[in-house]
């Protein structure tokens, strides 16, 4: 089967004598029998750590979870920068889950709490930070600094569970760049490899800013009513 | 600028023990060659045993007198009353920081049986438990502000007389060699079942490199020859299928749909049990269909998605097609009971260290448990030797040196393909150092691993590339794994009677 690989802007193309089998295992292939200089991340090849998180033709997935086909264009993830070929830099990615502060305030003790509770955010903590959804979001293109899918899931994760005890504070902290910002398109929710809505986390989210009293900043802006009740535009 | 405190490897166990470090006030620096949660723990499915304190039909005790016995002799009782004693506590801290585990109905950590166990001990979450400890774990140390370098392959450990000084490295997205300066260092770089290559459940990281390192400074490292073949990885793929598919409830059956061992017996006994059932010509199968759909969604979700995935069969209602692969090495650096190394000031913790709990045979559950206790009491005892110690290096001096063998490496030509060394090694490991060895074996292998390092002049990477060189990665990956190799030899073959997973025939 023949694979193209987008590599610094030139697309390289590739023929592999393997069906049936996925794209990790192709990659591999070319950089240990055809071209060593090949770049590409990997690492569990189950799933479950993130690493070959890649594009196929224009569609976020992990290479050990993608079965490859004839004449696939694979890319790097958008998004984040290029450090080689197919391995991006994930370190201002993950910085968003400091300015969020994603995680949980202070240490609990002897939280009791049922099978329900912990069904609130069993699937959110399923994420393996591969930045699909990062890629796949197109606030980017306007807004750098959007504190983005999987850290807003992973807020989700933290002020859902009962051993935090300072939501109020947490959810501040996502107002600006942060749950307004999505444009809800559902873009991520396709992306994830693990299944998770990060769209429908932002939704829960802004119904939990709402109730603390925080508002869509932008919602004066288009048509809302000002603070004297006339309307503005 | 000055470290008190250098963890090399950012898997659960370098976590822990940077967090505990951070806490008593040290100012530490994680180091890593991929990040943090990429780590092999994200792998762990099982569960963290701890007897907890609500539990009245299990004891601490019991968990010592399980863990005692899979060591088979080889484990040292005081320090495996201190894992099991502690074990509380950890899971205790682990739920107090918000890892999500699963819940029974009164509102406890839900607990399952795992192989080996007396009772139902395995704390869980899911068959994510390791995905989800790894990523909590993160997130408080992303809180605490502790620094991460990711990236970073170490090369070498330095130190001056018998104390350790600092580490150096590859940065592998400029190609610069950096050097680190500390007087205390905590490896925390994992195991080397990957010497075992497509033959193991492991990532494609667990090369060794903190093992191999430590050689080259006179570190001592124990009972290598015992490397844990976890009784069922898919078969195609080697992926791993978690023990708790048989913890709760599933059977193994040959292709004539027997059973033919007790499936929660330890992992050895398993594993040698399908291997002679393979050798027999059946083919072993995991059967979890009784356990209805709705049990696997709720319980082994992940389970149900790789057998789909790299099987192409639904465990809910086919056979899992299995076979035993290396999964766990419990050689690993020699440490006290204070973590540290025979070198001062060098530290090692979690699976590449050989902290005398294992023994000759892991039990399931008790790694990630290992990796709570002597992450912490590591990450203490290194803080606490830095206050007494104040070594600054000449980083200069040490840089011209370290970039000097570097080039030397840099520069190897690549008249003989490694890639195709690596996949004959592993080829060579599964087939003469596997779940069942003889001396003849054993000896021929040595002979072929001498064989292969007399040629390694002749290797190297044909990238020439500076900037993210992963074939150049690699290539050092290799070297570490011949050193690691020749060493599991020389030991396995001076041990000559058999002992929990090396299992001698001659």
């Amino acid at each position: 089967m023949k694979i193209e690989i987008r590599r610094d802007n030139h697309i390289h193309e590739y023929e592999v004598q393997l069906k049936d089998t996925t794209l990790l295992a192709v990659l591999q292939e070319i950089k240990t029998k055809q071209d060593s200089s090949l770049t590409f991340a990997s690492g569990c090849r189950s799933g479950v750590c993130g690493s070959c998180s890649m594009r196929v033709n224009g569609k976020e997935v992990l290479a050990c979870e993608y079965k490859s086909k004839d004449a696939d264009l694979v890319e790097p993830l958008k998004n984040v920068p290029i450090l080689r070929d197919l391995v991006v830099d994930m370190d201002k990615a993950y910085e968003f889950n400091v300015r969020a502060k994603a995680w949980q305030s202070s240490l609990s003790k002897n939280a009791l709490l049922t099978p329900e509770d912990e069904k609130r955010n069993e699937l959110q903590s399923d994420c393996i930070l591969c930045a699909a959804c990062y890629s796949a979001c197109p606030v980017y293109t306007v807004n750098g600094e959007f504190l983005g899918p999987f850290t807003l899931t992973r807020m989700w994760r933290y002020v859902s569970d009962m051993r935090e005890n300072n939501e109020a504070e947490k959810i501040g902290n996502i107002q600006i760049n942060g749950v307004w910002d999505c444009t809800l398109c559902n873009e991520c929710t396709i992306a994830c490899p693990q299944g998770i809505s990060s769209k429908a986390d932002i939704e829960k989210l802004r119904s939990k800013s709402a109730g603390l009293g925080f508002m869509d900043p932008n919602f004066g802006n288009f048509g809302g009513f000002g603070f004297d009740g006339s309307p503005s535009f | 600028m000055k470290n008190d405190v250098l963890v090399i490897g950012a898997g659960g166990a370098g976590l822990v023990a940077a967090l505990n470090a951070h806490n008593a006030g040290a100012k530490v620096k994680i180091i890593t060659k991929e990040y943090p949660t990429r780590s092999q723990t994200c792998m762990a499915q099982g569960g963290i045993n701890a007897v907890l304190p609500h539990v009245t039909n299990d004891s601490v005790e019991e968990h010592i007198k399980n863990t005692l016995k899979s060591a088979h002799g080889l484990g040292e009782e005081e320090m495996i009353k201190l894992l099991c004693e502690e074990a509380p506590k950890a899971v205790e801290w682990l739920d107090g920081i918000g890892v999500p585990f699963s819940r029974t109905q009164d509102g406890y950590i839900a607990q399952r049986r795992l192989g080996g166990a007396s009772e139902s001990r395995a704390c869980y979450a899911q068959d994510y438990t390791g995905l989800k400890i790894l990523h909590t774990l993160y997130d408080q140390v992303l809180a605490s502000g502790i620094e991460i370098l990711n990236e970073r392959y170490m090369l070498n450990i330095l130190k001056e007389m018998n104390s350790v000084t600092g580490i150096s490295v590859l940065n592998i997205r400029s190609g610069e060699v950096e050097i680190y300066n500390a007087p205390s260092v905590i490896l925390a770089t994992g195991g080397y079942s990957k010497i075992y290559g497509s033959h193991t459940t492991n990532s494609k990281s667990t090369t060794g490199d903190g093992l191999a390192a430590a050689l080259r400074v006179g570190a001592n490292l124990l009972h290598m020859e015992f490397i844990q073949f976890h009784p069922t990885a898919l078969k195609k793929s080697a992926i791993l299928i978690s023990e708790s598919a048989r913890g709760e409830g599933g059977y193994l059956l040959n292709s004539r749909g027997e059973r033919f061992t007790d499936e929660l017996a330890p992992r050895d006994e398993v594993a040698r049990a399908i291997h002679e059932q393979i050798v027999n010509g059946e083919d072993v199968f995991l059967d979890i269909r009784h356990l209805g759909e709705e049990f696997i969604n709720e319980e082994l979700p992940q389970e149900r998605k790789l057998a789909k995935l790299y099987e192409n069969i639904d465990p809910v209602s086919e056979l899992i097609p299995i076979k035993p692969v290396a999964h766990y090495t419990m050689g690993g650096v020699e440490v006290d009971k204070n973590s540290q190394t025979n070198i001062d000031g060098l530290f090692a913790v979690g699976e590449c260290a050989n902290q005398k709990v294992h023994g000759a045979n892991r039990l399931g559950g008790n790694s990630l448990l290992e990796l709570v206790v002597f992450g912490k009491s590591a990450g203490l005892h290194a803080a606490e030797f830095t206050k007494n110690f104040d070594k600054s290096l000449d980083v200069n001096k040490y840089k011209e040196t370290e970039e000097k063998l570097l080039q030397i490496v840099r520069e190897h030509k690549n008249e003989i393909d490694f890639y195709q060394f690596r996949e004959k090694i592993a080829e060579l490991f599964y087939t003469k150092v596997g779940i069942v060895r003889n001396k003849a074996d054993l000896q021929s292998a040595y002979e072929e691993i001498q064989e292969i390092k007399s040629q390694l002049p002749l290797m190297g990477a044909s990238d020439k590339s500076k900037v993210y060189n992963t074939n150049l990665v690699e290539f050092l990956e290799f070297v570490n794994m011949l050193d690691v190799c020749e060493l599991v030899l020389r030991s396995a073959i001076l041990r000559e009677v058999s002992c929990g997973a090396h299992f001698r025939v001659d």
